[in-house]
């Protein structure tokens, strides 16, 4: 047996490097256990949206609690993850005018939960924000949200929470979850041991291997997000932008860095691969992606892509994640499955399960993420 | 039959000497090129309306230099020649081609990989300033454009590109200041025994050396570059280096042509998911390949320097080496002769290289020297003590998450030109031996390629 | 300030020349150079650095480095290196002021 400490979390992406952060803050000591390096897969190579609009209304409460992290993160890190509170449009197009209303349907219902949208069209949108090409329609922007560095976001957390006391082991996978008696028993593929009384399983697209081994099988489905990063032009480009539509190869975005390159998300998802640790990019994602992002800002279209990539997300069929205690074990908890969306909501999952791990509940709605949902009958 | 799909990257002498293979055997290839003419870079052609000789643009290797192109233009419309097109992604056994913001998505049975080469860089504080440039561009401007770099250059590194370019510099007529080589005399009485395995290469590289001396040109062996002094507007204006003796000089410039040897473009052969082992003697991950020139990966053939660096002679050889190796595999009938005495050819050429590596090492340890404020990666304008911070506070190690936490290798040339310095300084630092740093991954696209792609406006 | 010159031509100075234009001055180039040379032969950079104070002239000559890249005045991306000069070219050598994304 090498470790033994109140809690053992698996997976070292965002939400358990931040939960092992938080868990700290509350004098609960923690092992994490990490099967490669710190947020590498989609916790490091997501789009970077630190975007609340757009999100189911019953989960603001949640990235409002996040949203305050993300605040004061250079504080809480003593690192600086590149956050950048410069705004987030959504926008959608001439031939769907119909969303135009459930824009103004969202930002009413938002609105009650703290987050204020104004909705922009014609020559105030234009004036605004110059770059949207003729075929955009009209946009709700956040003034409050933004982005940030996924390949710093999570390391920094895990860094935090070491100078705090956690225990981080990286290169250590888990092969084996079982509760003997009080304690829950985690084996290494190399052997190793840890021991704890708590459980919590954040491991993302792999999530589905552990819950199983408790008699929770979920239907997760990995896939990887479709990454292209610009040269770098002089910063015109304050907001994340983003389309609304129910299109899947429309759904692009863009962002750009202080530093200047245009970081492109979204159309089509690749195929990736959690057994090899591996995820590509399709050559025909990225050029649709492309031709999506010239019809949403036709500025870009001169550009030059300089890098693609993608990671390894795992999707659950809802879009919710699995999130909170386990149905079949006590002590036992999870918080993976973000599909696609967990980045800026993540600090907030690791507070949030750290308190209830800590206190025994929280005021953030967690029915709809219940593991319960996907149980047979 | 259907016809075999057969795609070749790169019109060097290897993919020349590929596609003429394939053309022997009565297949049309698909020749892939992201030049404006076919000739690889070594033996580059000069633009239509230039007039200088081959004798005079390639030297000592007039002959083969005419002999790759001849071979090119006998075949040039029996194959299926594409230039200035840049693969910039594979997948799913089809190449992804750009050109301007055209595009093609190409199947092929077998692909052959003759991606050539680079210049291998140590970064020197100050190799951002404009005058700055590698051995091979100093070699393009002369060879392709009649010009020299600057109005006095200063030669610095090792390898033999150093004494090949500085000699056709002096050839020329361009103001040479200096050949400074960090290399010592004594790796080269080392290196002799594999260096005799072609004595004309090596006679040809002692005789460069005696004509650059004989031009009054200093050379200096066993040199530590120092530093390239220079102006953030004007660029480069001189040269600072420690000579064998431990003493300092300065040398006047406004240009240098700086490397060491060559590494390998092997961008694409990842992309294609081969597999990768890391090369103890040049120090460099490269794509594993059997004999003939097969990678891991079914259909898929490395051949020329962009497998290893083994010069253009042997390019030709493996270029044909690798084609007969996929004709075989597409079952077309293949002369176990031929391939055989290609094989032998292609081990003399490594035994050589072997030498080469010997008598003009890396000079690794120039990395760990960087100072702090010497740019590292020259596209991202990181520092030696940037990247050094980074480790400190992060715990990195790995290239790649080096890379991710401080940008070294994250610009526009991926890695190319300060990857392999990175890795070393990595090492140094972390105090762990240079493989276990690992390889920058490749990354589409292998050059950037325009958001305009695939626009029909 | 005259503007010294980075290249020097050391033969094949026998061909038509080709005059385009840098920053709205007349450069003259000749026939079968690239923009690199062109625009080195007459100058001593080709565009300013991202990311440090120093200006940049290119690297590696042969389309890898990805240091020599200029533009067209209507935005257009151009490779120095690898890209010939033609007459009547109008080339700039810094990037566009960020008001660039208003003008599509």
């Amino acid at each position: 047996m090498n470790g033994a400490s109140d809690v053992i979390i698996v997976g070292g992406g965002l939400m358990g490097s931040s939960a092992a952060l938080f868990l700290r803050g509350h004098g609960i000591s923690v092992t994490l256990l990490e099967t490669d390096l710190i947020g590498r897969q989609a916790s490091g190579t997501n789009f970077g949206n630190v975007r609340r609009q757009g999100r189911p209304i019953h989960q603001l409460p949640l990235a409002n609690r996040a949203s305050a992290i993300w605040r004061r993160s250079r504080e809480l890190l003593g690192a600086d993850v590149e956050y950048l509170q410069s705004g987030h449009i959504r926008v959608c197009y001439r031939e769907r005018p119909e969303l135009v209303g459930s824009m103004e349907d969202y930002a009413a219902k938002a609105r009650l939960e703290g987050l204020d949208l104004e909705l922009l069209s014609g020559n105030a949108l234009r004036d605004k924000f110059p770059f949207f090409g003729p075929d955009v329609l009209a946009g709700s922007y956040s003034a409050m949200d933004g982005h940030a560095n996924p390949r710093l976001a999570a390391p920094a957390f895990a860094r935090a929470a070491q100078k705090l006391g956690a225990i981080i082991h990286e290169n250590t996978k888990i092969v084996d979850a079982q509760k003997v008696g009080e304690d829950f028993i985690v084996t290494a593929a190399n052997g190793r041991t840890f021991r704890a009384p708590i459980l919590l399983i954040t491991a993302g697209a792999w999530g589905n291997a552990l819950s199983s081994q408790f008699g929770e099988p979920v239907p997760i489905v990995s896939r990887g997000p479709n990454m292209s990063v610009t040269e770098p032009v002089p910063y015109a480009i304050l907001p994340a932008v983003g389309v609304m539509t129910p299109i899947e190869e429309e759904t692009v975005y863009f962002r750009q860095v202080a530093r200047g390159n245009i970081v492109l998300g979204g159309s089509t998802r690749g195929p990736s691969f959690p057994d090899q640790y591996r995820a590509y990019v399709e050559p025909q994602n990225t050029l649709t992606q492309l031709q999506q992002i010239r019809r949403l800002a036709p500025a870009l279209g001169k550009l030059n892509i300089i890098r693609v990539w993608s990671g390894i997300e795992g999707y659950m069929p809802d879009s919710q994640p699995v999130m909170g205690p386990s149905a079949t074990t006590s002590g036992l908890y999870y918080a993976f499955g973000f599909s696609g969306s967990g980045f800026q909501i993540g600090p907030g999952v690791g507070e949030t399960m750290a308190e209830i791990i800590a206190t025994g509940g929280t005021d953030i709605p967690m029915e709809p993420y219940r593991i319960g949902r996907f149980a047979k009958g | 039959m259907a016809e075999q799909r057969i795609i070749i990257v790169g019109a060097g002498p290897a993919g020349t000497r590929a596609a003429q293979a394939c053309v022997a055997a009565g297949l049309q290839p698909i020749v892939l090129d992201e030049g404006r003419h076919a000739g690889g870079q070594i033996y580059r052609r000069q633009p239509d309306n230039f007039t200088r000789p081959y004798t005079k643009l390639y030297g000592t290797e007039a002959d083969r230099a005419q002999a790759v192109h001849d071979a090119f233009d006998a075949i040039r419309d029996r194959i299926d020649y594409r230039p200035e097109t840049l693969v910039w992604n594979i997948a799913d056994r089809h190449v992804w081609t750009a050109s301007g913001t055209g595009q093609t998505a190409l199947p092929f049975d077998a692909l052959l990989l003759c991606t050539g080469a680079t210049d291998r860089l140590m970064p020197v504080k100050g190799w951002q300033y404009a005058g700055s440039y590698s051995l091979g561009g100093a070699q393009v401007a002369l060879k392709s454009q009649a010009v020299s770099i600057g109005h006095r250059v200063v030669f610095m590194g090792s390898g033999p590109l150093l004494y090949l370019v500085a000699s056709q510099y002096v050839e020329a007529g361009a103001a040479v200041a200096a050949v400074l080589d960090t290399s010592p005399f004594s790796a080269r009485v080392k290196a002799l025994p594999d260096l005799l395995a072609v004595p004309s290469i090596l006679w040809n590289g002692v005789k460069l050396t005696q004509a650059i001396k004989r031009a009054g040109v200093p050379v200096h062996l066993g040199v530590t570059p120092v530093e390239i002094l220079g102006d953030p507007d004007t660029g480069v204006n001189g040269v600072r280096f420690r000579d064998s003796g431990g003493k300092e000089q300065s040398i006047a410039c406004d240009a240098v042509a700086m490397g060491h040897h060559l590494r390998p473009e092997t961008q694409l052969a990842d992309l294609a998911r081969c597999a990768f082992a890391f090369d103890s003697h040049t120090r460099q991950w490269l794509p594993e390949r059997d004999g003939d020139g097969r990678a891991s990966v079914a259909g898929v053939y490395l051949a020329g320097d962009g497998a290893r660096i083994l010069g253009a002679r042997s390019a030709e050889a493996s270029g044909t080496l690798a084609a007969l190796a996929a004709l075989a595999d597409l079952g077309l009938p293949v002369d176990k002769g031929v391939t055989a005495s290609l094989r032998g050819e292609v081990a003399t050429y490594a035994k050589f290289a072997r030498g080469l590596a010997t008598a003009f090492p890396w000079p690794s340890a120039q990395a760990a020297a960087l100072p702090d404020d010497a740019v590292l990666c020259r596209c991202e304008g990181v520092s030696a003590g940037d990247l050094r911070a980074v480790m400190r506070e992060t715990g990195a190690q790995e290239a790649n998450r080096a890379k991710a936490f401080s940008r070294v290798g994250m610009g526009r040339c991926q890695g190319r030109y300060c990857g392999l310095a990175a890795a070393e300084l990595i090492a140094a630092e972390a105090g762990i031996p240079v493989d276990q740093v690992g390889r920058l991954r490749g990354q589409a696209p292998v050059k950037p390629i325009n958001i305009g792609i695939g626009d029909e406006k | 300030m005259p503007v010294m010159s980075r290249f020097v031509r050391l033969g094949e100075t026998d061909r038509p020349p080709v005059t385009l234009y840098v920053d709205d001055q007349p450069v003259t180039a000749l026939e079968g150079d690239t923009l690199m040379v062109a625009l080195l032969a007459s100058g001593g950079t080709l565009r300013q650095g991202e990311f440090g104070p120093e200006k940049r002239a290119g690297f590696c000559l042969m389309g890898a480095c990805q240091d020599c890249w200029v533009w067209t005045s209507s935005g257009e991306r151009l490779r120095a290196c690898s890209t010939l000069a033609t007459a009547g070219q109008r080339i700039v050598t810094s990037q566009p002021e960020s008001t660039w994304p208003s003008n599509a």
